[in-house]
């Protein structure tokens, strides 16, 4: 293939590209808001996965005991807990220590809690960590169902709405964006199918001077990916500048939340993204040509 | 070099077009094809480009027997064999030197090739002088020694042309004529159908008569020979 046989590729597809604008823009619009949404979603599923694991460190349940257990009673407890699936580690709090770290947690105020080790009110609890967060749930009802426990509590909300809101957005994250791509995929089969009909007298030339498929197929397919590839370049930049510009927003006014702000991972995301226009394009004339342009 | 035996071919919608056609051509003749509309003139030009299949028979060209020629050799075929039409078939928004250059483009070839063979093409049709022109701005005959150029910048073994001279007038018809002989004379194979009995009776070349898709008369230096 001649460096003339590419040159020739892409003054075509230009061509075509320019002749069907409306069509053309169209067909990167639909590219773009399918990967737009797409990358958003993805976004904000990593985030929350990545918020749920600094979250999943400090997670922990709590297993209140009923008073005056004995000794033994709570080392049979101990490993009992210890056999709860999704259990990874388990400490003993005394009354005395959960009253230590009460008063601790009120700094200068710790003095309104004076007078009350002689009757302390606080239980004996466990405190016990799962492997993942995703297993605190199921873990909390075994816990609770051991003998000589009164109670049992954990960040009882938190983990139940973040892993609700990640498989909500995976499912009809997932179902938006399979109708949009195929959406995408349509308009531009109909783009490039366009271009075929316009060109269908210099194609029935080119077959009989002796083009090769591969030669007439070309341009179009590189139509189709031109489209792709531009709506994915669109796309990365949005979202590029636009996921910086909500880091530093919630740098500023939420500093406890901490986004994924690793390079190497928003590049991989917008990669992908990028990759997936041009497939999108490609999938898109792939299917017209197979359609409308038999030769 | 063209070896047609018995050569039948019925169309899916049951037209017989050509019926036990057995035919030879030897390389350099000038053949005409004669023949009332429907005789068959156009089916076997298509047959000989591998457009279509023969419904029974085989055609070889070169040795090559085209029904068992892959999808994928068809263009290497037709590189081989310029093609002339009545209605030229140039691509309107490309000058009369892209359109030539056109066929050695989809062939791969590189910019200085094209650039040394179109003007030689050019030359031998005696357009070097409208090479920038848009079709539309040039005459039938023009046009029609475009089409002439296109067909022969590839150096074909072979030119299949259908009623070239249909859309032109007689004068500009005979020096197209002038033209094939031209090529023909320089070792071409040309396989002509036309209607054009002057030209026939006067070129004192080989004519083949198709009626109702069989051959009919087969003769050296023929003339036209039916009322039409």
């Amino acid at each position: 293939m001649s460096l003339n046989t590419i040159g020739y590729y892409f003054r075509e597809a230009a061509a075509s590209l320019v002749r069907n604008s409306w069509l053309s823009m169209a067909s990167v619009g639909t590219v773009i808001i399918s990967l737009l949404l797409l990358g958003s979603a993805l976004l904000l599923v990593l985030n929350v996965r990545h918020i749920i694991s600094r979250v999943e460190s400090s997670l922990e349940i709590t297993v209140f005991l009923e008073d005056g257990l004995e000794e033994e009673r709570l080392e049979r407890l101990e490993e009992e807990i210890k056999f709860v699936p999704g259990v990874a580690r388990v400490e003993f709090v005394s009354q005395d220590q959960a009253l230590e770290e009460l008063k601790k947690s009120f700094g200068e105020k710790a003095a309104i809690l004076d007078g009350l080790e002689e009757d302390n009110p606080l239980p004996n609890s466990f405190r016990v960590k799962t492997r993942q967060a995703e297993m605190v749930p199921e873990a909390a009802v075994q816990l609770s169902q051991l003998e000589g426990v009164e109670q049992v509590r954990y960040g009882q909300g938190v983990v139940e709405k973040l892993l609700a809101l990640t498989r909500w957005v995976r499912l009809w994250g997932t179902l938006t964006i399979a109708v949009l791509g195929a959406a995408s995929i349509f308009l531009i089969a109909t783009t490039i199918r366009m271009s075929v009909f316009a060109r269908r007298r210099e194609i029935g030339i080119m077959k009989i001077l002796g083009a090769t498929n591969f030669f007439i197929r070309m341009p179009f397919m590189l139509e189709g990916m031109i489209i792709g590839l531009v709506g994915g370049l669109v796309v990365v930049l949005l979202i590029y500048f636009g996921y910086l510009s909500l880091l530093n927003k919630v740098a500023m006014t939420l500093p406890f939340i901490q986004l994924i702000s690793d390079p190497a991972v928003l590049y991989r995301v917008l990669g992908g993204l990028l990759g997936l226009g041009f497939g999108l394009g490609a999938v898109g004339s792939a299917i017209s040509l197979h359609r409308f342009l038999r030769v | 070099m063209i070896q047609l035996y018995n050569v039948s071919k019925i169309y899916p919608n049951g037209v017989k077009a050509l019926n036990d056609v057995t035919l030879h051509i030897r390389k350099g003749e000038f053949v005409f094809l004669v023949g009332p509309s429907g005789a068959g003139k156009s089916t076997l030009t298509k047959l000989l480009c591998r457009e279509e299949l023969p419904s029974r028979g085989q055609v070889i060209i070169n040795g090559r027997n085209l029904a068992r020629m892959k999808n994928r050799e068809i263009p290497y075929l037709r590189r081989k064999i310029g093609m002339v039409f009545q209605d030229f078939r140039l691509i309107p928004n490309k000058t009369v030197f892209e359109n030539v250059a056109f066929a050695l483009e989809i062939t791969g070839a590189s910019r200085k090739e094209i650039k040394k063979v179109v003007p030689m093409a050019l030359r031998m049709v005696g357009l070097e002088k409208k090479a920038g022109m848009l079709p539309a701005h040039l005459s039938g005959g023009e046009q029609q020694r475009t089409c002439v150029a296109r067909a022969i910048v590839n150096n074909p073994v072979l030119i299949l042309a259908d009623e070239p001279t249909g859309n032109l007038d007689p004068e500009t018809s005979w020096e197209l004529m002038k033209l094939f002989r031209d090529i023909n004379r320089r070792g071409t194979t040309i396989i002509m159908a036309t209607h054009a009995w002057d030209i026939v009776d006067a070129m004192k070349k080989r004519v083949v008569e198709l009626s109702q898709g069989s051959v009919v008369r087969d003769e050296e230096s023929g003339g036209y020979g039916y009322e039409s």
